[in-house]
């Protein structure tokens, strides 16, 4: 029995108690994450309240917990709806091929053409800036990425001998498509998804940070961070923890991607 | 040759893969004198490209050096400083690879790459160091040299790169020149005229040459000895002619018993009607009306008809670019022909629907890559039962039964059901095609170069279990490849194909004993045949008399 | 090479063209009526009729979209409902602003991480190269708008080294200029850092296993010459894509950096229009940060031969 490598290691170990505090948060955390106490206002962190408390009394931990919850949802619904829509339009224009392929690419690399979050924030601004405006909008900005890699997977996949070998045997096109071609898009897809969790995170992050996420007083650390700016001279906790959390997740995401890319990549085996 | 001090001593080197520390070359010893050609013989996994880059002092970062010596001219090369050794390299030890589409730097152009050995080596000025480059171009053969000198690799066909990469080596006259597979990538025609250029080359300038290869009828033709390599170990060493007449060792009876050779030409049945009849068939290929560009379809099939009797095993040869890949994947059914008919047992296929199915259900296809051919997400049970799916009337229990049958038959017991294609190595999954291409009892089954991925040792295996089949079911094969001697040991009957079209066709023996066309004639004389004698010796014999 | 060039600016031609259809419907998308979304809560039923005949609302939309493109195709982005600004203008005034922050910040990474990778490549497996792939891989993790936190919480607030928050045009007083946006490029060049490295260094281990990288050795050339003649060149193709691909990224997603020192970039521009619901200033934005990307793209895949003399070839 091999150990498994560092890289795996570190970043499943990261993510794994992302998912626990996530989970126990739906059930327990040491305070309501929304209850106002104006007494314990900007307090230190202490043993009252180990990551201290923000400008309105609320628990920062509790809020953090909370806000795991949020983000881990928000970005898993995300990456489920670009994965299944990426997947259907790669597999249907990979199948059909011909000028019905190119003009659907056509469009896709299109959509690639907006960088970053720009797609994101022009749907938000048409869907309207809340949980599920999120979520479709980073979904549809996502999936022509996803697209994109199933496509290309499907075609070298047709290049394949095993592909000609199932046509040969008298499989029609829909069978040998289901039963050898889109198993051989789960490793591809789960790198990618893997990796697209990591980005989908981050970019909910940054939207929140901007004001376009999800609306306070609902916890996620990057409306956290957005309201901690006024007050970072006085309560540094405030920047320094919902920071903390979203690197050291990005960190174990980008780690366990890293990992199954060795593993699952081919090419990259030699490499290594 | 007179006793001088040998150019290159080879002694007791051990290398071992640093981590696992499996000896990967074990206590190697063998030396090449000043002007001399030896050849290291070995399938893949014997060590023979190891320790022949150990010669540079290229040993791979994993790999450790264990003990041993490697004395260049009296020099110690395992010791010497990256000076020294950098002084070496080039100047006097030159290497030629196997891959002529990676061996050169694709985005520097041939002159420079050509100028940077002498600029190192040699006191030359740009003008003389241009002039010898040109020189040397010429002498390789490139036409135009001057074109050559400011052109990109990628402008220049594998053997003609393969050419510039001998220039470039010979350009600095070194005394030793390690040559690792330096034609296997190249088509058979090709593949003579670049090693008589390397040989003459050497001859020329009294470099010796240390030739690496699988190639046991190659190598035996050009060197005057040979070192047999096996998993590490040097298992036999000596003269060429001994050592083909008289092999010692049990794994050099093996590598030539190996070799290819021609069987007593088979009875096949007169029949009536043709199993398979091809009639005119034309395949284009591209042609595509880009947005921005108007191709012209190009070409790949100029009318092809053919004819494979029930029973008959019938092979199809040319070099790259003939077309009988793509003729192979025409009858498959894999390629769509622009015109032509394909007739099934008198029926032509695509005139009813069940003319098409029994033609579907009755042939089948082995390809060539072991590695691509698997869906390697299936179990071997499941690869080898897939085709049963589509036929009707057929019991479960009878599948099962007729699955454990044909993995017996291809020599893969019943532990193989559950494994996956990466446990198994090249030839057992050449078995698994097979298997899978006769489960259904076809009477007409395609190989596309089903040997040609495999080791010396596991091909003949996989032809003899391939040829037992044949036998057992008799079934009707049209079988591809480029390996003439493959062709001669399988084959009743041979076409020849040359540029998408058929050059010549005959029985095997009128065609390679008395052949008609130019092209088959060259094909011919560019591989040496193989003659069995007693003790498990061979005798090799150019074909078509000695070259000139 | 000309055939090659012609090849690629033509082939973005039918992207633009779609770019431009998705912003153009992405605004049609909005509920309501264009005319009076575009003229906002100042709008009199005159203004709107007006508009709306000028924008052919009582035509058919393939008709309305070929007066919008023609408008595009002359600059004409509409007016800005809040400032009542002609929108390029606006947008290109910005621009410099974050397009300044941006180039510097991806010219001063890539001369960095270059470098860097590939020597993790040529050392791969030793402490250097596992010390250099950890540091990129955490500053790849680190999201800018924290790493900016920090950034300002310590030179700005603890050290007290760096003006705070805010903007000054470097025209107008050059060193201020500077200072302000010292830490906002720094910011981004730690960022991508990890991004670059990560990929000149994959590629470089890509080449470095190659024939040719042994045939030059074997011809007797030093390790430096092997490593910067035969494989940096090769291997810098992919990185320079990635380079291109990262300038946009960074302008798609300057905002938050943009948010943490309050510059009055293109970001903050688009982000504020969305708030205020400035759909002209909206479809500004993203058909130019789209257009520029495409552009910027163009550039680096013309420039892609340097590297690798096959793409002409096809």
């Amino acid at each position: 029995m091999r150990l498994p490598a560092p890289n795996a290691l570190v970043g499943g170990t990261l993510i794994g108690f992302l998912a626990i505090v996530a989970s126990v948060s739906a059930l327990w955390t040491p305070y309501d994450p929304l209850r106002l106490s104006f007494r314990a206002k900007l307090a230190a962190p202490s043993a009252m309240h180990w990551l201290g408390t923000d400008e309105f009394g609320r628990d920062v931990l509790s809020r953090l917990m909370a806000g795991a919850a949020t983000s881990v949802w928000i970005s898993l619904l995300t990456v489920a709806l670009a994965v299944s829509l990426g997947t259907v339009i790669g597999l249907f224009s990979g199948y059909v091929r011909g000028w019905v392929d190119r003009t659907i690419m056509a469009f896709n690399d299109a959509l690639l053409a907006f960088p970053g979050i720009l797609l994101a924030l022009g749907l938000l601004a048409v869907v309207g800036a809340n949980k599920y405006g999120i979520i479709l909008a980073l979904g549809i900005a996502y999936a022509p990425s996803v697209a994109r890699i199933v496509r290309g997977t499907v075609l070298s996949l047709r290049e394949r001998e095993f592909i000609s070998a199932s046509r040969v045997m008298g499989n029609s096109e829909a069978f040998t498509m289901l039963r050898h071609i889109l198993p051989n898009c789960i490793a591809p897809l789960t790198v990618l998804a893997t990796s697209m969790f990591g980005w989908v995170l981050l970019a909910e992050s940054s939207l929140s940070f901007l004001g376009l996420g999800v609306p306070p007083p609902a916890p996620t650390w990057g409306n956290m961070l957005a309201g901690s700016r006024p007050y970072i001279g006085q309560a540094v906790w405030l920047g320094i923890f919902p920071g903390l959390c979203i690197s050291l997740t990005l960190l174990g995401i980008n780690l366990l991607g890293d990992a199954l890319r060795d593993k699952l990549d081919p090419r990259m085996r030699g490499a290594r | 040759m007179t006793s001088t001090k040998p150019l290159l001593e080879v002694d007791g080197l051990t290398l071992r893969v640093g981590a696992s520390g499996r000896t990967v070359v074990n206590n190697v010893s063998f030396c090449v004198s000043p002007g001399e050609i030896v050849g290291i013989v070995g399938e893949s996994g014997s060590g023979k490209t190891l320790a022949a880059r150990a010669v540079m002092g290229f040993i791979p970062p994993a790999v450790r050096l264990i003990s041993g010596s490697i004395r260049f001219d009296g020099e110690e090369v395992t010791t010497m400083a990256p000076k020294r050794l950098r002084a070496i390299r080039g100047a006097r030890v030159g290497m030629v690879f196997q891959e002529p589409m990676t061996s050169l730097n694709p985005s520097m152009l041939i002159g420079r790459q050509l100028e940077e050995g002498l600029a190192l080596h040699r006191k030359l000025d740009a003008a003389g160091r241009r002039e010898l480059i040109l020189d040397m171009l010429r002498r390789v053969g490139i036409r135009d040299p001057e074109g050559a000198f400011n052109a990109y690799p990628h402008q220049y066909s594998g053997g003609m790169r393969q050419r510039i990469m001998l220039a470039s080596v010979m350009l600095l006259k070194p005394a030793l020149l390690l040559a690792d597979e330096p034609t296997t990538a190249l088509d058979a025609v090709v593949q003579r005229d670049v090693m008589e250029l390397m040989v003459d080359l050497t001859k020329e300038n009294g470099t010796a040459v240390l030739l690496i290869s699988h190639d046991l009828g190659m190598v035996a033709r050009y060197c005057s000895r040979i070192v047999v390599m096996c998993q590490g170990d040097v298992v036999e060493h000596g003269n060429s002619e001994d050592i083909l007449a008289r092999p010692q060792h049990p794994y050099t009876r093996k590598l030539l018993a190996a070799m290819p050779h021609r069987e007593p030409a088979r009875e096949v049945p007169e029949a009536g009607t043709p199993l398979v009849a091809v009639k005119d068939l034309v395949v284009d290929y591209g042609g595509r009306q880009g947005f921005f560009r108007k191709e012209q379809p190009k070409r790949a099939l100029h009318g092809i008809s053919l004819s494979v009797k029930p029973g008959e095993v019938v092979s199809v040869v040319g070099g790259s670019g003939s077309g009988k890949t793509t003729l192979g994947h025409a009858i498959a059914g894999l390629i769509k022909p622009s015109e032509g008919a394909i007739l099934f047992n008198g029926k032509p296929i695509d005139k009813s629907e069940t003319a098409y199915w029994d033609y579907r259900l009755n042939c089948q296809m082995v390809f060539q890559d072991p590695y691509s051919s698997l869906d390697p997400r299936m179990t071997i049970g499941e690869l080898v039962g897939e085709p049963l799916r589509l036929v009707k009337g057929m019991g479960a229990a009878e599948k099962k039964a007729r699955l454990a049958e044909v993995l017996g038959e291809v020599g893969l017991g019943d532990g193989f059901a559950e494994r996956y294609p990466h446990e198994l190595s090249g030839g057992q999954r050449q078995r698994v095609a097979i298997a899978r291409a006769i489960i259904r009892r076809p009477s007409f089954v395609i190989a596309d170069e089903p040997v040609s991925a495999l080791d010396v040792t596991v091909r003949a295996q996989v032809l003899e279990l391939f040829a037992e089949l044949q036998k057992k079911h008799g079934f009707s094969c049209l079988f591809i490849s480029h390996d003439l001697g493959v062709v001669e040991q399988v084959s009743d009957r041979v076409i020849v194909m040359q540029d998408g079209r058929i050059v010549e066709e005959g029985t095997r023996d009128q065609i390679f004993d008395a052949p008609q066309h130019d092209y088959t004639r060259k094909l011919l004389s560019a591989v040496p045949g193989l003659e069995s004698m007693a003790d498990g010796g061979v005798r090799l014999f150019w074909r078509l008399g000695e070259p000139a | 090479m000309l055939r090659f060039a012609l090849t690629r600016i033509l082939m973005s031609v039918p992207t633009l063209l779609i770019v431009s259809v998705a912003v153009f419907g992405l605004i049609r998308l909005i509920p309501g009526d264009p005319a009076s979304l575009m003229l906002g809560d100042l709008a009199t039923p005159a203004s709107i009729a007006d508009l709306q005949a000028r924008l052919g609302l009582d035509q058919s939309v393939p008709v309305q979209f070929g007066i919008w493109f023609g408008n595009l195709l002359k600059g004409d982005l509409g007016q800005s409902i809040n400032s009542q600004q002609a929108v390029l203008p606006l947008i290109l005034q910005r621009f410099w602003i974050s397009a300044q922050i941006v180039l510097v910040a991806v010219a001063l990474a890539s001369l960095v991480a270059v470098p860097a990778g590939v020597l993790a490549a040529w050392k791969q497996d030793t402490s250097l190269d596992l010390s250099l792939v950890a540091v990129a891989t955490l500053l790849l993790s680190i999201p800018t708008f924290w790493l900016g936190l920090l950034l300002l919480l310590f030179f700005g607030l603890k050290l007290e080294w760096l003006p705070v928050v805010g903007y000054v045009s470097i025209a107008e007083n050059p060193l201020a200029g500077i200072l302000y946006l010292v830490m906002p490029i720094m910011t981004l060049f730690l960022h991508e850092i990890g991004v670059i490295l990560r990929m000149a260094r994959a590629s470089t281990l890509e080449v470095l296993r190659l024939d040719y990288i042994t045939h030059a050795r074997a011809k007797g050339l030093t390790e430096s010459a092997v490593l910067w003649n035969h494989a940096f060149k090769n291997a810098f193709g992919p990185t320079w894509t990635l380079i291109g691909l990262v300038l946009g990224n960074l302008l798609g997603g300057i905002a938050v950096v943009e948010t943490v020192f309050t510059i009055p970039g293109l970001g903050r521009l688009l982000v504020d229009s969305i708030f205020a619901r400035d759909y002209p200033v909206i479809q500004g934005c993203m058909l130019f940060v789209a257009f520029t990307y495409v552009l910027v793209n163009l550039v680096i895949d013309l420039c892609y031969p340097i590297f690798d003399p096959r793409v002409t070839a096809q």
